[in-house]
């Protein structure tokens, strides 16, 4: 029997809107925004200022402490080092490079090469000044992750779920580019030692799924795991839970189960970090949703306008609602489309009002439903009332920190109640009770 | 382009109150029909007595309040239909209007509206006439006019009642509207889980908490009719799949929810056999409403990462 994970839903899916044969090169744009932060941490110190000249590839941020450096991702001038809108909602410092479209790309690092001769100290440093964050959108710093999982973990996860609707980022990676994966998967098990490196992916993606079948004999020591499609497999305590029956304490991090997981964009990027000596300066990103003209993947160049890639895409439909930085269910939503594309950026949604949407009044029915969808097995409807009585000592009680926002609760609420909204400023409420 | 910027999700399941409760009342109509087939015209109209006074009643409420109209989330229906369900098709109009008036004035809107209630709105009323008028909600016809009592009356002796079972289980019994045909209540209950309007645990833990207790404590020489008929008979089936999964008053945990069913279970047995009335659905299933918050508080689901009984 498949181990499964608790909870969970079934949404709409949607991926059909977006899954093209090959990702088009979205147009290199006129400027880029480099911000300083696209990993969780400490933000870079710009290492160029106004009026330079910088080439693709070329470091342009880097910082001590928890923190990856930042690259030029196309060659021209440096316009202004100056605070800039991001899509997690808040001003960040950035570079803004203006292009000259002859695209000079520095030489890649001497140091790189077959990974199998290399120590796991040269694997990780190559990692690190390559700018590794994790791309499924938690942006955690590559080199950091797999540095504290040494000696701690059997399993090695990459995480190709892609959950969310829509989204088809991870997919036409593993449809195009399966090789960049699976060999990524091999020079972080030199690195981690694990006693097994599964590629975990959801049954609606066949045809990567036969794509990677086909290599799997070339690539020895990793294993593929086809997993019945449900949301939030992709969420890193799930997908844990589901392949390995384990569950990550609660506050801690994958390793506390023995295992670590990275997104399969993470791989690809960590197979052309040590191998081919080149930083990240590009990824996939899925462009869709039913306010979109022409959904579709691009390969898209770092600090590139979401309204730029938009525009690429065929541009937004009049009656457009929102726009998505991320998956529908978990996503960010825009207001300023100058944001540009950052590193954990997977996808841009175009959404349409959601006919399903919020009720004008919301009320809760004591249902139950919440609670049984919910894979962390909290009781979404009390935190909400909870919150609303502003009691943090009950909050903590039912555990409120727990919650991994996945919007499970709120996908399924028949009352409409805005669970998560609530349960986040539930979070918030006991932060500042404990803090008092 | 105005852009909306709300918290995730983004998107929403196509669940909604209404629907729910559309369901709900859709589910309940084989055992109307089986009532109206039976017991003749006068339980439909009882019937639509109930849910036109219970709307009625919720449209005044608001109004008079000045609260937001409510209506639309189609639980005053319920309510209206459920109550109905539970009495004899021979009441009195004014005691239908009365109960379907109290349920949703008092028993649910002065409780803070949908959702907040305490108790079933539906059984407070119910009780509430069986107190006020005990001859009236205990006075069953069959469709020739004469009065005759009910198959669980006959229990109360003790002794098997002189229906057969499968009689019992089709409906064709004197009875309250609702309560004749255990058949058209479980095609109700599936429909309904089904839906995934429910889950099916409270009516299972109710039911088989009924059928173990009846069989070892049988009060004939044949533990199993015994147990079949305390089944069949009554309105425990109605009770247990539409009474006691009443969202509001039920609790939510899935540990919960089975000690619930198996205390209305209980507590049903208990009043029949020790009981003023010949059924103890109703009062059984309210008290198990006072318990719910508490359930639910004891019967929190382990959590993420922690093993049972261990503390973090």
């Amino acid at each position: 029997m498949k181990r499964r994970f608790w909870g969970g839903i079934h949404p709409s899916y949607r991926k059909e809107l977006s899954v093209k044969v090959t990702p088009s090169v979205a147009v290199i744009p006129k400027q880029v925004v480099i911000p300083m932060l696209q990993h969780i941490g400490v933000p870079c110190v710009p290492l160029v200022k106004v009026g330079d000249k910088v080439l693709r590839g070329q470091k342009i941020g880097d910082g001590e402490g928890l923190c990856v450096p930042v690259h030029a991702s196309v060659s021209g001038t440096v316009i202004a080092v100056e605070p800039r809108p991001h899509p997690l909602g808040k001003m960040v410092n950035a570079v803004v490079i203006e292009n000259d479209f002859q695209d000079t790309t520095i030489p890649p690092r001497s140091s790189c090469g077959n990974a199998e001769a290399m120590d796991p100290d040269t694997i990780l440093g190559l990692i690190r000044e390559a700018g590794i964050v994790g791309m499924g959108g938690a942006a955690f710093p590559g080199n950091v992750k797999a540095l504290s999982a040494i000696g701690k973990v059997d399993t090695l996860i990459a995480n190709a779920c892609e959950c969310e609707p829509y989204i088809t980022a991870d997919d036409t990676l593993l449809r195009t580019n399966p090789e960049q994966v699976l060999r990524g998967m091999q020079i972080l098990s030199r690195v981690l030692q694990p006693q097994r490196a599964i590629l975990a992916v959801e049954d609606n993606k066949q045809e990567a799924i036969a794509k990677v079948n086909g290599l799997l004999p070339e690539y020895a020591g990793i294993e593929m795991s086809v997993l019945p499609t449900r949301y939030p497999q992709g969420a890193e305590k799930q997908l844990i839970q589901a392949l390995t029956g384990r569950e990550v304490l609660p506050g801690q991090l994958p390793v506390s189960a023995h295992c670590a997981v990275f997104n399969v964009s993470t791989f690809a990027a960590i197979y052309r970090a040590v191998e081919l000596g080149v930083p990240v300066t590009s990824r996939l990103v899925t462009v869709s949703g039913e306010a979109i003209r022409e959904p579709q993947n691009f390969i898209v160049r770092i600090g590139t306008s979401f309204h730029d890639l938009i525009e690429v895409a065929g541009g937004l439909n009049d009656s457009t609602e929102r726009v998505i930085s991320g998956g529908p269910m978990m996503g960010i939503a825009q207001s300023d489309l100058s944001v540009p594309v950052v590193k954990a950026t997977n996808s841009v949604l175009c959404l349409l009002k959601d006919r399903n949407g919020a009720a004008e009044n919301p009320v809760c029915l004591r249902c139950g439903k919440c609670v049984s969808v919910c894979p962390m097995r909290l009781q979404p409807l009390y935190l909400y009332r909870f919150e609303k009585a502003g009691n943090a000592g009950e909050l903590e009680r039912l555990h409120v920190m727990d919650c991994i926002e996945c919007g499970s609760c709120a996908f399924t609420c028949p009352g409409k109640l805005p669970l998560v909204e609530r349960i986040r400023s539930g979070k918030q409420l006991l932060k500042e009770a404990k803090s008092k | 382009m105005n852009l909306t910027v709300a918290s995730s999700p983004h998107i929403r399941g196509d669940f909604k109150t209404s629907r729910l409760m559309l369901d709900v009342v859709v589910a309940l109509l084989p055992a109307l029909a089986v009532g109206t087939w039976v017991l003749g015209f006068r339980a439909l109209a009882v019937t639509a007595v109930s849910m036109v006074s219970a709307v009625g009643a919720e449209w005044l409420y608001c109004k008079v309040t000045g609260k937001q109209n409510t209506l639309r989330d189609c639980s005053a229906l319920v309510t209206g239909m459920l109550l109905a369900l539970t009495l004899p098709a021979s009441v009195p109009y004014g005691i239908v209007v009365l109960g379907s008036v109290f349920a949703i004035v008092f028993a649910k809107c002065m409780c803070g509206g949908l959702g907040q209630n305490i108790l079933n709105p539906a059984l407070a009323a119910r009780a509430l006439l069986m107190l006020l008028f005990p001859a009236a909600l205990t006075h069953y016809e069959a469709v020739d006019g004469i009065s005759s009592a009910t198959p669980l009356h006959r229990m109360v002796m003790p002794a098997l009642p002189e229906s057969s079972l499968m009689d019992m289980f089709l409906g064709r019994i004197p009875g309250s509207i609702g309560e004749l045909s255990a058949l058209a209540l479980l095609l109700g209950g599936v429909f309904l889980v089904a839906r995934k309007v429910i889950s099916p645990k409270i009516p299972l833990a109710y039911l088989g908490s009924v059928a173990v207790l009846t069989l070892i404590f049988s009060k004939t020489g044949n533990p199993v009719s015994w147990m079949l008929y305390s089944l069949l008979g009554g309105g425990v089936m109605l009770g247990a799949i539409f009474m006691a999964t009443d969202y509001a008053t039920s609790p939510v945990t899935p540990m919960g929810q089975i000690l619930y069913g198996i205390g209305c279970g209980v507590l049903t047995v208990f009043f029949r056999y020790y009981g003023l009335f010949p059924e103890g659905v109703t009062y059984a299933i309210l008290l198990m409403n006072l318990a719910t918050w508490g359930i639910d508080r004891i019967t929190a689901p382990r959590r993420f990462g922690v093993k049972k009984g261990e503390q973090v």
